[in-house]
């Protein structure tokens, strides 16, 4: 079994959670809660990876932060290094690529909490930033867990996006779906097996542990 | 298309094209596209259909009933698997070419291939260096076997980003993403690329043979529409197409 890979995917799915729950909450709570009428436009740009397939956004993203790019350009002045085929450029293609896994049922989550509890908050004095860390995202946490899941178990199951831009360097950039690719390619059928089955069963324990978690199967927060 | 479609169903009602179905390698894209216009024009009886990709995938595919009729490998140990297996026509194979491979490097780059040649991979602006996952790619084991016996490869390894098929190689360095790369010769010379790059060829000793040979498939349902267009690769004109998009031909 290929545990480099296994391992490589772990850390770029842990990584893609915590920057998609950094960024995605505040943008969620603005989606829900801003009066602006063109957040349409916002949302629309946010879905979209759920309708492109893989191979148009990795088309993009390489071309995109490679260095003839602002973007890589500017990478390479700050750090001297370059964005693809690199650990940090496989993180912004698993950002974008699963950013409305995070902000869609976060921004749910947020729009189902009592507009009331919000508004008696702030006319206690309580500051926006405060109700929101205090009132909105307690209330909301059974869809923050939710989208922080679906993010870091789509990562998990990456596969389009990385072979686009990747370039397959063993402990870089080879995640656990391209490592079982190559075995199947090289028609190493028992590994693909393994590491196959090692997915399936991982995969299958993190969603049964979240959705016992949110059914309260263990009492580990107290009840809302 | 579709009015063509249209067209030529009302006008043959009583002659349905049969369906002749084509599994190629990458690196054949260019060459059979135009050498299939040929064949087209002498049996347009024949429904010629393509499908471009990597190897080891249609070996697989293969295996498992896809709907091919002829396969041309990017090599010759997947069509040779697929015959003693039973899955091909042992008789029908035939060498169509031998691939050859290029070190390929943007026409704006400022590496002058012509000068460096192999050394090109070794220069400092050189971040990233593309190759075909030599895993199960045949240019990519090429590309390797190049490097090793040119002496470069304990330098340059630490460079080196694999490309799923070798067009796939070629976009990582069209794009900018890697500095440069090693390419099949048929793609340096394909016209779309032709006059982007500069390519130095790597001299064929430097590598095992990659002989690419093609097959006809047990369970081919156009049978004899696939072994005729066995024989019209291995055609003069074919032939000729093959040598201008950078196949070596096999000896008669």
């Amino acid at each position: 079994m290929d545990w480099q890979a296994i391992w490589l995917s772990v850390k770029l799915a842990s990584a893609t959670t915590v920057i998609l729950l950094i960024l995605g909450l505040p943008l969620a709570y603005w989606l829900t809660f801003s009066p602006r009428r063109w957040k349409f436009l916002v949302e629309a740009l946010v879905a979209l990876p759920l309708i492109l397939p893989p191979t148009v956004l990795g088309f993009y993203i390489l071309l995109a932060i490679g260095p003839r790019s602002p973007v890589g350009a500017l990478y390479a002045t700050l750090t001297g290094g370059l964005l693809p085929f690199s650990f940090p450029g496989l993180l912004i293609a698993s950002v974008l690529y699963s950013l409305p896994f995070t902000i869609q049922p976060v921004a749910a989550a947020f729009a189902g909490v009592d507009r009331k509890l919000i508004e008696a908050s702030w006319c206690l004095g309580v500051s926006r930033a405060a109700t929101f860390r205090r009132v909105v995202v307690p209330l909301a946490r059974a869809g923050i867990a939710a989208g922080a899941v679906l993010s870091f178990a789509h990562t998990m199951g990456e596969f389009g996006v990385v072979l686009m831009v990747g370039g397959n360097i063993a402990g870089v950039t080879r995640t656990v779906s391209i490592s079982i690719y190559d075995q199947v390619q090289a028609l190493n059928y028992a590994a693909a097996w393994q590491t196959s089955l090692f997915l399936l069963g991982f995969s299958f324990t993190v969603l049964a542990l979240t959705y016992a978690l949110q059914r309260r199967v263990w009492a580990l927060w107290p009840a809302s | 298309m579709i009015a063509a479609v249209l067209f030529s169903a009302a006008c043959a009602p009583h002659a349905t094209p049969q369906k002749l179905s084509i599994a190629a390698a990458a690196d054949l894209q260019f060459a059979l596209d135009d050498i299939s216009r040929g064949f087209r024009q002498a049996h347009p009886e024949l429904d010629v259909a393509v499908t471009y990709g990597s190897s080891g995938n249609f070996y697989s595919e293969i295996r498992n009933q896809a709907p091919f009729d002829v396969f041309l490998s990017a090599d010759s140990e997947y069509p040779r698997k697929l015959a003693q297996e039973g899955y091909a026509d042992a008789r029908s194979m035939f060498t169509y070419g031998v691939g050859r491979i290029v070190v390929w490097a943007p026409k704006q780059s400022p590496l002058d291939l012509a000068r460096l040649q192999i050394h090109a991979l070794e220069a400092d602006s050189v971040k990233h260096i593309a190759i075909a996952n030599p895993q199960h790619a045949p240019y990519g084991r090429a590309a390797v076997a190049a490097m090793q016996s040119l002496g470069v490869y304990g330098r340059v390894e630490s460079k080196l980003v694999l490309g799923e098929n070798i067009a796939q190689t070629l976009q990582f360095v069209q794009s900018g993403a890697a500095d440069v790369g090693i390419v099949a010769l048929a793609l340096a010379l394909a016209p779309s690329t032709r006059a982007q790059g500069q390519y130095w060829e790597i001299p064929v000793d430097a590598y095992p043979e990659i002989e690419q040979a093609g097959v006809v498939l047990s369970h081919a349902k156009a049978a004899a529409a696939a072994r005729a267009f066995c024989a019209y690769l291995q055609s003069a004109a074919a032939r000729a197409r093959l040598k201008e998009y950078g196949f070596y031909l096999p000896e008669k």
